[in-house]
């Protein structure tokens, strides 16, 4: 074996290592959350509900409540583990995240006007959230095309136009009726309360597409990280090889959001943390299991670990803001790049 | 000795929005030699060696790889014969040397093809000729600005292609790895056979390195030809629009600039007169 090839067994054989631990780690937390609740049930019944026995109370509690919210704890966190990656690599730049740039915000102010003014539910609101927020991103494009697409100047647009949404939102909330407002907030916090079996199919089919696009899409993003020049020159064309990217991305966003509302910072957080553990290797896989550790994990501590129960998107949002504080810090030290 | 390609611009015009930056330039890269852009800043040098490169798409003209338009041929085809370097790539944070170098390859691979043992020899070669391959563990970001710039040359060796255009390869370098990256090349162009093609800031290093040099002006190609032909105070105050002598550069037998300033010009070298 030639040194080459022994340098780089030792670094994949460190990137599996760590991918299975994280893998472990999304088994370990899916299980406590069908285990712990209300009422505890144990490993044994639990199992049993999930190989399709009839467990007495446990049948309805795990089979019916919590196993579509661990699954779709799962899902989502999958999805917003590959979009943040997939963001910020194509930016090259750590607060280029959707939920930064506003991205979510604009699923977010679809789905609150669709509840709030047209009374919308379910699929419905799911479509408009997925919708508009494919819109915000391609906004977002066009206003920062300027001889093609810069890191920085997308930020500061993606956070305009998160601003102006919020304040979209705002108005809304103070516009409508009381009892909508309060299933639009429950909305907007970001929540796997209203999880059910009848969620998980449009989540897991999206995925089904999205996730292998993002897979046949990475050696191209891997390419396009070396900067749009060096990327043309290996024969990627960047500008198109972004939209794709771009379009991949905002679905996952999207889907995920339509499914429980803006979770926060798990985009945002998930590369990093990928990055931290596997440094200078492909992300996606590694981000996407962090984003499913991340929601799953947040959500076993909402529900059961605190003096009362949050959703999930209060406990990732306050995990985020610390980090997302650092990283400005860091980026004043380092003379403003962002 | 690799197959020799021919890269032509005709009649090339390249601009940025409303500006037109190169106008109406044609020329031809001879084949397994090394050519070298020279002018002064912004006279169109780079955007020249961009368009060669095809990521600027000409107004008008065409640039011409093997006699056809380089913008009809599949990009993925362009990069197996033509490679670039371009001013400031970006590394991504606490890549391997190896791994970087491996990207190069992405033109000979493919979704369903895996990395062949072609893939490895090219990058260990790569990694050999360009004195790196003790640093293939180490994360780019840790090495000196020399060893980096020696790492990119690699990724664009594992290329594997015939043509290679620099731009710029010895900016924020000291001298002696100004040296060593530009005898680095020239190794790649006796050994391989492969062009060279390099916009640099040193006019003297250029006409040290180069066999054919093409000075540029305004947007225009001024002269080209030999360095020992093209090198003249003419040019060189048209060009640069600067006063300078023509010697010759003793070790190496091309021309060799020296500048006229204001205050060092010969009729005040006086010994007891020095600048004030």
């Amino acid at each position: 074996m030639t040194a080459l090839a022994a340098g780089r067994s030792a670094r994949t054989r460190r990137r599996i290592l760590v991918t299975a631990i994280l893998a472990a780690l999304v088994i370990a937390l899916f299980l406590l959350t069908l285990v712990l609740g209300n009422r505890v049930y144990g490993l044994p019944e639990v199992l049993g509900v999930i190989a399709g026995q009839d467990v007495s109370g446990a049948s309805f509690t795990v089979g019916r409540l919590r196993l579509p919210r661990a699954i779709i704890a799962t899902l989502i966190g999958v999805a917003l583990g590959l979009a943040g990656t997939l963001f910020q690599t194509m930016l090259r730049n750590p607060l280029a995240s959707p939920d930064i740039l506003g991205v979510g915000y604009g699923s977010s102010a679809a789905a609150i006007v669709a509840i709030g003014f047209f009374g919308a539910q379910g699929a419905t609101v799911a479509v408009v959230a997925v919708v508009a927020g494919m819109a915000v991103a391609l906004l977002l494009y066009a206003l920062s095309w300027r001889q093609g697409v810069q890191g920085a100047r997308l930020v500061l647009i993606g956070i305009a136009i998160g601003a102006v949404l919020v304040a979209v939102i705002q108005w809304v909330l103070t516009r409508i009726e009381v009892y909508k407002a309060a299933e639009a907030l429950r909305w907007l916090s970001g929540s796997l309360g209203s999880a059910l079996w009848g969620d998980v199919p449009p989540l897991a089919i999206s995925l089904l597409v999205l996730v292998p696009a993002a897979a046949v899409l990475a050696r191209r993003l891997g390419v396009l990280q070396l900067g749009d020049d060096t990327a043309a020159a290996l024969g990627v064309r960047p500008h198109r090889t972004r939209l794709l990217l771009l379009v991949v991305a905002v679905g996952l966003v999207a889907v995920a959001t339509a499914a429980a509302g803006p979770v926060a910072f798990v985009a945002f957080l998930s590369g990093p943390i990928a990055g931290r553990l596997l440094p200078g290797t492909a992300l996606l896989l590694p981000a996407a299991l962090v984003g499913a550790v991340l929601v799953l994990a947040a959500d076993l501590v909402g529900g059961n670990l605190l003096f009362t129960t949050f959703p999930v998107g209060v406990v990732t949002g306050a995990v985020g803001a610390p980090y997302l504080l650092w990283l400005i810090a860091r980026s004043n030290r380092t003379g403003g790049r962002l | 000795m690799t197959i020799s390609r021919s890269l032509t611009t005709d009649r090339v015009t390249v601009g940025y929005e409303d500006r037109v930056v190169v106008e109406d330039l044609t020329m031809a890269i001879p084949a397994g030699r090394i050519s070298v852009i020279v002018g002064a800043n912004a006279c169109g040098k780079s955007t020249l060696l961009r368009a060669m490169a095809r990521l600027l798409a000409p107004r008008s003209g065409a640039v011409l790889l093997d006699g056809r338009s380089i913008a009809e041929q599949p990009t993925r085809e362009v990069a197996k014969i033509l490679g670039l370097l371009p001013q400031t790539p970006v590394a991504p944070d606490g890549i391997a040397v190896a791994d970087l170098v491996a990207r190069g390859r992405y033109p000979h691979r493919s979704f369903l093809r895996p990395w062949t043992t072609a893939d490895e020899a090219a990058v260990t070669e790569a990694l050999t000729m360009t004195d790196v391959l003790d640093l293939a563990d180490r994360p780019v970001d840790e090495l000196s600005g020399g060893q980096r710039q020696r790492v990119w040359i690699a990724m664009a060796l594992a290329q594997g292609t015939d043509v290679l255009l620099l731009d710029e390869p010895t900016t924020f370098l000291d001298v002696a790895h100004q040296i060593e990256i530009l005898d680095l090349l020239t190794d790649l162009n006796r050994q391989r056979g492969t062009t060279i093609v390099m916009v640099l800031h040193d006019l003297n290093l250029a006409a040290r390195y180069a066999d054919e040099l093409f000075a540029v002006q305004g947007g225009r190609l001024h002269s080209h030809g030999a360095p020992a032909d093209v090198v003249t105070a003419a040019t060189v105050r048209e060009v640069f629009g600067m006063e300078s002598r023509i010697v010759v550069d003793e070790v190496s037998n091309t021309p060799l600039v020296l500048p006229i300033g204001r205050h060092h010009s010969s009729e005040r070298r006086l010994p007891d007169q020095r600048d004030v």
